[in-house]
């Protein structure tokens, strides 16, 4: 049986490449993706700390967090749209409006 | 073999992550996040978590990933990210604070003790299991699940409303 810091490793490895993604990349797409995967990191570790632990508590959470990443993406993807119908041009850093 | 198997899995999963953060082109990037999301409700299915594992495969892999490729496809007629980047040398600096931030998470895993040990009781992660908690200890939160996506499917009707 593969141990579980081999799943939090790799949990680790994929949140992280997702925080650089969320940096380095222009398109709110890509952005929004990246969050995806930080997302996803952050679920595989419930699960393997769920079965460390050994009760499925961890899994409901993770149920959780995939109904509001559902929820998440429906609107942040509109909010997308509607910025494009807006300035015909998809970059994020055109979109300094709320900056201070 | 358990552990050959899983190595596999975890590099198809990085390397697919990392083509998501690296390809220019976002469709190729949302077909790399649909690969990884596949590996990763593999390895959900090898921790026991077999409700999980088919959960993520139609809700990640299907809807979300459809909602974005339905996204990209409107959205980006055609090259995106062109031209030279004028905050390129403060977009750098992501891969040395990403390292940062990796030391530091597997600073805080490491330190980590206790649990029930590695003895590991076979959980179940069938539907039955994680059924019997959803509508037991956390029934409360998943009727409010319900709440967030109606409030998310009217809030996403009023945002993509075409202003007359």
């Amino acid at each position: 049986m593969v141990p579980e810091s081999y799943y939090v490793g790799l949990s680790a490895i994929l949140f992280t490449i997702g925080v650089v993604g969320v940096v380095i990349r222009r398109n709110p797409l890509v952005m929004f993706m990246s969050i995806e995967l930080m997302l996803n990191a952050a679920n595989l570790a419930l699960v393997a700390f769920g079965r460390r632990v050994g009760n499925a508590d961890g899994q409901a959470v993770v149920f959780f967090v995939m109904a509001v990443a559902a929820a998440e993406v429906a609107v942040g993807l509109a909010i997308i749209v509607a910025i494009f119908r807006l300035r015909r041009r998809l970059s994020v850093d055109d979109l300094s409006l709320m900056r201070w | 073999m358990a552990h050959a198997a899983f190595f596999v899995v975890a590099a198809i999963a990085v390397v697919a992550a990392l083509g998501l953060v690296l390809r220019r082109n976002a469709i190729h990037g949302a077909l790399f996040l649909v690969v990884n999301l596949g590996a990763i409700a593999v390895l959900y299915q090898t921790l026991g978590a077999e409700f999980l594992a088919w959960a993520q495969v139609i809700v990640y892999a299907g809807a979300i990933m459809v909602l974005f490729v339905f996204a990209i496809m409107v959205l980006i007629p055609g090259k995106e990210e062109t031209g030279p980047d004028p905050r390129r040398a403060w977009r750098l600096l992501a891969l040395p604070a990403g390292a940062l931030l990796f030391l530091q998470l597997i600073f805080v895993v490491r330190g980590a003790r206790g649990g029930a040990g590695s003895g590991a009781p076979s959980v179940g992660g069938g539907v039955e299991s994680i059924a019997g908690l959803l509508f037991t200890r956390y029934l409360f939160p998943f009727e409010l699940t319900s709440v967030l996506l109606l409030a998310a499917m009217v809030g996403v009707l009023l945002l993509a409303r075409r202003r007359v």
